[in-house]
């Protein structure tokens, strides 16, 4: 009889937090879906009246929203970010992992101290650095040849080509569990050390990479700071910029548009979830300090 | 070292070499140069446009400074809600999410979706659920008879935003959830065996063994709240009247807005310092209730 109170109050209390939990996309779906005049109404009201599922063709023809150079945009770099940090993450985690050479332990204990220093802290200074490539490049090899960082998307991906801590140690996590004796077998079939890492581990590591791919793809896909520091031309903005411009540039916003742009913006992310669910939640689990 | 040693060194150092320049380019050298910047005018509006040794000019402006002393209170306060709030749902989700019940994974996969959701358009979905007039939350209070409060207003803008972070703990119950299937079960049946209640054998038994992960997840969470932009950034841009101006928006204007880099380097400088200072905080007191089982 305990049991049955206690089953049903966990219930209880799920039941009632996971109203809560959906209420805000139930609101956002539903004002997606609602005439402008609608949305206007007091009190307002969840049932859409007429159903309006053509807002959701206007986000694309807007005037002042464009939501495919937006999404164009995002995709370069989300593309870009995600083939660097995966490739370039698996090549230092691999060292870390497989080669045991002197000084591993403390550079190690460095990078995962990095994972704690916040963005804010460094982007002055990463802005000026890439500032300050652009001048002297144009000062040393002429304005034509010139690095150009700002204006452009690379200071958005290029610092994903060198590694990114979270997912050196979520791929090093993963080298350690596979099995030594594959190593040594190709080491005496005469594999360089990269063969080993490319044609061997490489390959076995497949789940572990596309966990990071997935998560850089979103860490793109829902970043606002960096593009707000990085970009500056509208025709760059990506979905997170252009999103929140839309919102601010004009009075009495339309929030038909922008509830059904950000119903549009949580597709792909809800989408790869319920394909991949079992990929994000050990992804997950495995930050938890495993 | 022998030859062996040295071929090992130099085969790790050039696998890890990637992250080693990225460390230098993009976390070194930015740390360092602001920690310098800390110390000089270095304004971009100036026709100088070199930084200038200024001493401790900076940090002593800063003191009395109302506006970073108001940002950084907010935060603070912010931080106050937020953090135990997060911990606490996050907590106590992930132990209701546990029990083996019906339903279980549907449970789960909604408290985990907006988990999903970017900021920024959590950040629009809320604004518009805290709309006075055609927001949600007042239509369902409309309902009940209560007097629909100014949600964004300078009194509750800021346990709004705190609130609103509660929807956002998905990833961090995942995370417990992880930890929960390592508590040993022969652990807790010998606990019931000797009477242990539901409750004695959650307190003396779970929350022991998951202390590590509430540890880490502690870490997570002080970092991510200080350095909290996005969300309000959108919702109020800091307002009305300064009551949500956090102090990673102070450092973006400072830096980007008016491009007093010097002024700003100081402030990301302090930023590091309250982190790490609450971090280790958080590390010495880990001795008395994380237990490493």
């Amino acid at each position: 009889m305990a049991n049955f109170w206690t089953g049903a109050s966990v219930h209880l209390g799920l039941i009632c937090v996971c109203a809560g939990y959906l209420l805000p996309f139930i609101w956002m779906v539903s004002t997606s879906l609602k005439a402008g005049s609608q949305t206007q109404q007091v009190p307002p009201q969840f049932i859409p009246h007429p159903w309006k599922w053509h807002n959701y063709l206007d986000v694309f023809t807007h005037p002042t929203f464009h939501a495919t150079l937006y999404t164009r945009n995002t995709l370069v770099i989300a593309i870009l970010t995600v083939v660097g940090t995966t490739l370039s993450s698996a090549i230092v985690a691999y060292g870390f992992a497989r080669i045991p050479f002197r000084g591993r332990g403390v550079l190690f204990g460095i990078m995962l101290a990095t994972i704690m220093i916040p963005f804010p802290v460094t982007m002055v200074s990463v802005f000026r650095i890439f500032r300050w490539m652009d001048l002297h490049t144009a000062a040393w090899w002429g304005p034509d040849n010139a690095l150009q960082m700002l204006g452009t998307f690379k200071p958005l991906w290029l610092p994903a080509w060198f590694g990114s801590a979270f997912n050196i140690f979520l791929l090093r996590q993963f080298f350690m569990t596979l099995p030594r004796e594959l190593s040594e077998a190709a080491r005496i079939d005469g594999c360089t050390e990269f063969a080993i890492f490319w044609r061997v581990v490489l390959p076995l590591a497949k789940p572990a990479l596309a966990v990071v791919a997935l998560f850089s793809f979103m860490g793109v896909w829902n970043d606002f700071l960096g593009p707000l520091v990085f970009i500056q031309r509208p025709e760059q903005y990506t979905l997170a910029l252009g999103l929140q411009a839309f919102q601010s540039r004009i009075g009495g916003t339309p929030w038909q548009l922008l509830m059904a742009a950000s119903t549009l913006v949580c597709m792909p992310t809800l989408i790869l979830f319920f394909l991949a669910q079992r990929t994000f939640i050990e992804g997950i689990a495995t930050t938890g300090g495993k | 070292m022998t030859s062996e040693e040295r071929r090992n060194f130099f085969k790790g150092m050039a696998f890890i070499s990637p992250w080693i320049i990225g460390f230098a380019v993009f976390t070194a050298v930015p740390i360092g140069l602001s920690f310098y910047y800390g110390f000089c005018d270095f304004a971009l509006t100036a026709p100088r446009r070199a930084p200038l040794w200024i001493g401790l000019d900076n940090y002593q402006q800063l003191f009395h400074d109302v506006v970073f002393w108001k940002a950084l209170r907010n935060t603070v306060y912010y931080a106050s809600m937020a953090l135990p709030a997060g911990m606490l749902v996050s907590l106590g989700l992930a132990l209701m999410l546990n029990a083996r019940i019906r339903g279980q994974t549907v449970y789960r996969a909604i408290i985990f979706l907006p988990s999903l959701v970017p900021a920024f358009a959590s950040a629009m979905i809320w604004m518009w659920m805290f709309n006075p007039s055609m927001g949600v939350f007042n239509m369902l209070l409309g309902k009940l008879h209560v007097a629909p409060p100014d949600w964004l207003g300078e009194r509750l803008a800021m346990p709004s935003l705190a609130f609103m972070s509660v929807w956002g703990v998905g990833n961090t119950v995942v995370i417990y959830l992880a930890g929960l299937q390592d508590v040993p079960r022969e652990l807790l049946e010998a606990a019931e065996i000797d009477g242990a209640g539901t409750w004695r054998r959650m307190f003396s038994v779970t929350l022991p063994m998951l202390s590590p992960v509430i540890f880490f997840n502690l870490i997570m969470a002080i970092i991510g709240t200080f350095s909290i932009l996005t969300v309000p950034y959108i919702i109020t841009s800091g307002g009305p009247n300064k009551a949500t101006y956090f102090y990673t928006m102070y450092n973006y204007d400072e830096a980007f807005k008016y491009l007093n880099m010097g002024y700003a380097s100081a402030l990301a400088w302090i930023q590091l310092a309250i982190t790490m200072v609450l971090t280790g905080l958080a590390f010495w007191s880990a001795k008395k209730w994380v237990h490493y089982g």
